[in-house]
């Protein structure tokens, strides 16, 4: 691993490798010492075209947590904004000597421009990119719910996948980076997906995802899904006629407190409730499911650090020169 | 002017004779022809002679962004691609939407002369969509404007779509439509299917090329009028040509040599050098895009030859420009991708890169069969010849070539415009002289 | 692993020490342990992964069965070392293994490092950083299995089941049947002859 640009291209072990160190990372923070030297020297900058002060904070608490050097470069009030372009920031982080750029980027691939475009060798981790994907986000969500699966299995989180799960990921999936991000990534953990939209906010093509498509919430909800993830809807989508408005919404797919009782009717007493944050209470989710035992996203957040920490770790922390060999671990 | 006596030659890839090129024109052809004196004798053994090509869609960008283009590099551009002919789209700053401005393009192209540089008019003031521009003065100017299209835009209200249509009927004008439904199109980055979709791009769904292909065409039996459909790149658009065809309408359509070659799947890589508009499409369309120009639906290829500097296509995915070059690589797509595989000989090939696009245009002096008494826009195209593209090495100031690395097909060998060889030996060689008669209103 | 040179069945490796070989080793150093500690009294195990930790919980059973007041389970520990090497960027990334500090922690403790095989001592720097990080030992000492020379820094063992003279170019190899397959215990010299 180079980069870390997209959940569809991360393989399964390369996945499982993240979680399982992101589990020795959440253990660190516990700690009192809540540092690790394993990035020392290391520059680590946060590139931030988009204003996400949750993202930017994270990456910079885990980079920190490594011992990194953190520059945060937000493209607002700079010279990006006066017209710079992306390679030319990009060589200019090239020549400051960054070894890992953290990209949040309204344009979806512009992560995968960096990475590819030969401007700066530095490592890069995509912080969401537009409408396409936002790889760490994912990563938390399945760490959050691997802790969830094992823990009702009685078994030990470390090592182990998703299969059996079914979650069902509701919302505006359309302009969503966290459901594609999160859909390939369950899918490589073995577990089974529904998506749950409006149709107007189903990307075209959607039919050959590898998941079940439902426009109905409460059906998707008597299926007994494991964990049921919220998306963000923004109320601007209501102009460009995605929907009727506001409240239709949020009746036909928003997780009110109707629905929350209807998880204790069916059952189904472990399933938990995801959002990635920053929620429109009242809008996809009510204040009382928000803030219900079911609901996991404040563990989501702090889930996020360990899980940025590990990322930055295994793309930053081994050989920089591919010539050493590998020793074997039991020769010495 | 020079004698140039062609031997051997493959015409149209068919019977061997020989070419005789003097005063401009074609003087003999024939098996054995006797070398006059002093005549330049041409060894054509393995080459195929064919009408010099004529792009009926052409961005010369001057005026306005010569950084990305001018006639002179343009034009240079197209010789080494074979062709005699282009026209040279509207689109440029001052807009080509009077008379002053088409005139100085047309004037621009004879002063370089590599080839025959015919400006294309404005259909609407400014490409604004909103009044029409005169196309009459355009049309009567010394460029003698036949082709009207507001490319890059679409002249999507219906009403002055129908007015355009009626009005060039005077001057048996046409109207090169870019077919694009500006609504449902706000924002599009790429071809809306299965790849948008994972790729989080705005999507540019087919319908909204189809749409306005289907009102243009009724609109085209309505009026009685002449419509031409820009670079169709949907098997949907040429279902609906067809289907207007069938019915007498009308109406020539054009296919792009990278819609013919190229698919969706590419923008994978988020490189903007595969970003075009309309959108690189399906496997499925760029089928039925080969079998439509196959089997006449389509009726020219026209290259779209859109250079940008690099500053517009190193740079993220949405914030770059639209286009791919062009000029350069057409004959060599087109050979790989009809003639390789069995759907078209060289014959179709001259009527498809030619005779049918000099008939739209309305130029009377190219797509002419290579006969005696015919003008000499002849190249000669060593088919058996393969060469990796290597943009850095092109003539044309744009570097955004979408085949940048792919080994192709097709060499031109040379490139004879009126006469005088522009490119010999697969390398330019001098422009057409301007001629005196000329000179004063070219200076 | 290394399935392809299965233990006893290479030609230049030799068994150095064998099973029973271990175990009297194991039940030495216990014993030192608790003659150098005076007692089992704030004992504390930490065995480095992944073969110390065996052989902590080895030693702990050991020092059980000498002082029947211990709990073993509750004196054993395992420190992962990873994040604190000095040469990370010279190998491929490993993930990290778990640390696991027992209930009482380890600060006022005695804290014996358990590893199988000290080498240049790198390890250790390693381990005394990252054991630094969960608090403040009163005293800190090393059991080894085997000391095989070629120091790079100045440490030494406490406890050391066998000292080996080796050659650089030789490698030391500890099969221990928690970890290894198949599940044997012995320590083998490969040689480079």
């Amino acid at each position: 691993m180079k980069h870390l640009l997209s959940t569809r291209d991360l393989s399964r072990t390369d996945a499982l490798a993240i979680l399982d160190t992101a589990e020795q990372m959440a253990a660190v923070s516990q700690r009192e010492v809540k540092k690790l030297p394993v990035l020392r020297g290391r520059t680590v900058v946060n590139l931030f075209f988009e204003d996400s002060t949750r993202t930017r904070i994270s990456f910079e608490a885990a980079a920190k947590r490594l011992s990194a050097d953190v520059i945060n470069f937000s493209a607002k009030g700079s010279s990006v904004s006066k017209g710079e372009s992306l390679k030319d920031t990009a060589q200019t982080l090239a020549a400051i000597g960054a070894d890992a750029v953290v990209i949040r980027h309204g344009s979806s691939g512009a992560p995968a421009r960096l990475a590819g475009s030969g401007w700066i060798d530095a490592a890069v981790l995509n912080a969401g990119d537009g409408t396409h994907e936002h790889p760490t986000q994912a990563l938390l969500d399945a760490f959050t719910m691997r802790r969830h699966w094992a823990r009702l299995h009685g078994t030990a989180s470390t090592g182990t996948d998703l299969t059996g799960m079914h979650v069902v990921i509701v919302g505006d999936v359309l302009h969503s980076r966290v459901a594609r991000s999160d859909l390939w990534l369950l899918r490589t953990l073995g577990a089974t997906v529904t998506l749950v939209a409006p149709p107007t906010l189903l990307p075209f093509g959607v039919e050959s995802w590898p998941c079940q498509i439902s426009y109905d919430l409460d059906a998707a909800l008597e299926t007994g899904p494991d964990a049921v993830m919220m998306l963000r809807v923004q109320g601007e989508r209501m102009q460009s006629a995605f929907f009727p408005s506001v409240r239709e919404y949020s009746r036909r797919w928003g997780f009110d407190d109707v629905r929350l009782g209807r998880l204790d009717t069916l059952g189904l007493t472990d399933t938990i409730l995801l959002h990635p944050g920053p929620m429109n209470r009242g809008l996809e989710i009510s204040s009382r499911a928000a803030d219900s035992p079911r609901a996991t996203i404040l563990e989501q957040v702090s889930n996020g650090v360990s899980v940025r920490m590990a990322s930055l770790y295994l793309l930053l922390a081994g050989e920089n020169t591919p010539a050493a060999p590998a020793p074997l671990e039991n020769a010495q | 002017m020079n004698t140039y006596l062609i031997r051997n030659a493959s015409l149209l890839g068919k019977e061997t004779a020989d070419l005789l090129i003097s005063d401009g024109l074609i003087s003999a052809v024939g098996p054995d022809l006797e070398a006059p004196v002093g005549a330049v004798v041409i060894e054509a053994e393995g080459l195929i002679a064919l009408p010099g090509m004529v792009d009926l869609h052409t961005h010369l960008r001057e005026p306005g962004r010569e950084d990305a283009e001018t006639v002179e590099t343009g034009t240079r551009a197209a010789a080494l691609g074979g062709f005699t002919a282009v026209h040279a789209m509207a689109n440029s700053n001052p807009v080509a939407d009077t008379a002053g401005v088409v005139e100085q393009v047309w004037s621009l192209g004879r002063r370089s002369g590599w080839v025959d540089v015919r400006p294309v008019g404005a259909v609407t003031v400014g490409l604004e969509g909103e009044r029409l521009a005169e196309l009459g003065a355009m049309a009567d100017s010394r460029a003698r404007v036949r082709v009207f299209s507001d490319d890059g835009k679409c002249v999507s209200d219906p009403v002055l779509m129908r007015r355009a249509l009626e009005y060039v009927k005077a001057f048996d004008g046409v109207i090169a439509q870019h077919a694009q439904e500006p609504r449902l199109t706000e924002g599009a980055q790429m071809n809306e299917g299965e790849v948008s979709a994972v790729l989080g791009l705005a999507g540019w769904p087919a319908v909204a090329e189809e749409s306005i292909i289907a009102r243009d065409v009724l609109l085209a039996q309505h009026t009685g009028s002449r419509l031409h459909v820009c670079h169709v790149s949907t098997a949907g658009s040429v279902e609906i040509i067809r289907w207007a065809k069938e019915r007498g309408i009308r109406v020539t359509a054009e296919a792009t040599p990278h819609h013919l070659l190229l698919t969706d799947d590419l923008v994978t890589s988020y490189d903007p050098v595969y970003k075009v508009n309309p959108p690189l499409r399906t496997a499925a369309d760029v089928e039925a895009l080969r079998r439509g120009l196959a089997d006449g639906t389509i009726d020219i290829v026209g290259t779209d030859h859109a250079p940008h500097p690099s500053e517009h296509k190193e740079c993220e995915w949405a914030q770059a420009a639209m286009g791919m070059t062009g000029l350069e690589t057409a004959l060599s797509v087109v050979q790989h991708a009809m003639i390789e595989t069995g759907l078209m000989d060289w014959e179709g090939f001259a009527r498809v890169t030619s005779l049918t696009p000099a008939a739209i245009g309305g130029v009377q002096t190219q797509g002419r069969p290579l006969a005696a008494g015919e003008p000499a826009n002849v190249i000669l195209v060593n088919p058996s010849a393969r060469r990796t593209v290597d943009p850095s090495k092109m003539a044309s100031k744009g570097r955004n070539s979408p085949f940048a690395g792919l080994e192709l097909p097709g060499v031109v060998q040379a490139t004879f415009f009126a006469g005088h060889p522009t490119v010999l030996n697969a390398n330019l060689n001098t422009p057409h002289p301007v001629s005196a008669e000329e000179s004063p209103w070219i200076a | 692993m290394d399935l392809s040179n299965p233990p006893g069945a290479s030609a230049p490796a030799r068994t150095v020490l064998a099973s029973a070989d271990i175990d009297r080793a194991l039940t030495r150093i216990a014993h030192e342990i608790l003659e150098a500690n005076k007692g089992a009294a704030d004992l504390v195990l930490m065995g480095i992964p992944r073969r110390g930790y065996p052989l902590a919980l080895r030693l702990a059973a050991r020092i059980a069965a000498a002082d029947p007041s211990v709990d073993p389970a509750a004196i054993v520990g395992q420190l992962d070392v990873t994040m604190f090497r000095d040469d990370l960027a010279r190998q491929p990334t490993r993930t990290p293994h778990a640390t696991q500090v027992p209930l009482s922690g380890i600060d006022d403790k005695v804290v014996v490092l358990v590893d199988d095989v000290l080498y240049s001592g790198r390890t250790i720097r390693a381990a005394l950083d990252a054991l630094t990080d969960l608090g403040r030992p009163r005293i800190v000492r090393l059991a080894v299995l085997v000391d095989r020379g070629h120091r790079e820094l100045p440490i030494r063992a406490d406890h050391v089941g066998k000292n080996l003279p080796t050659a650089s170019a030789e490698k030391v190899r500890v099969h221990l049947h928690e970890t290894d397959s198949p599940a044997v215990d012995e320590v083998v010299i490969e040689g480079t002859l």
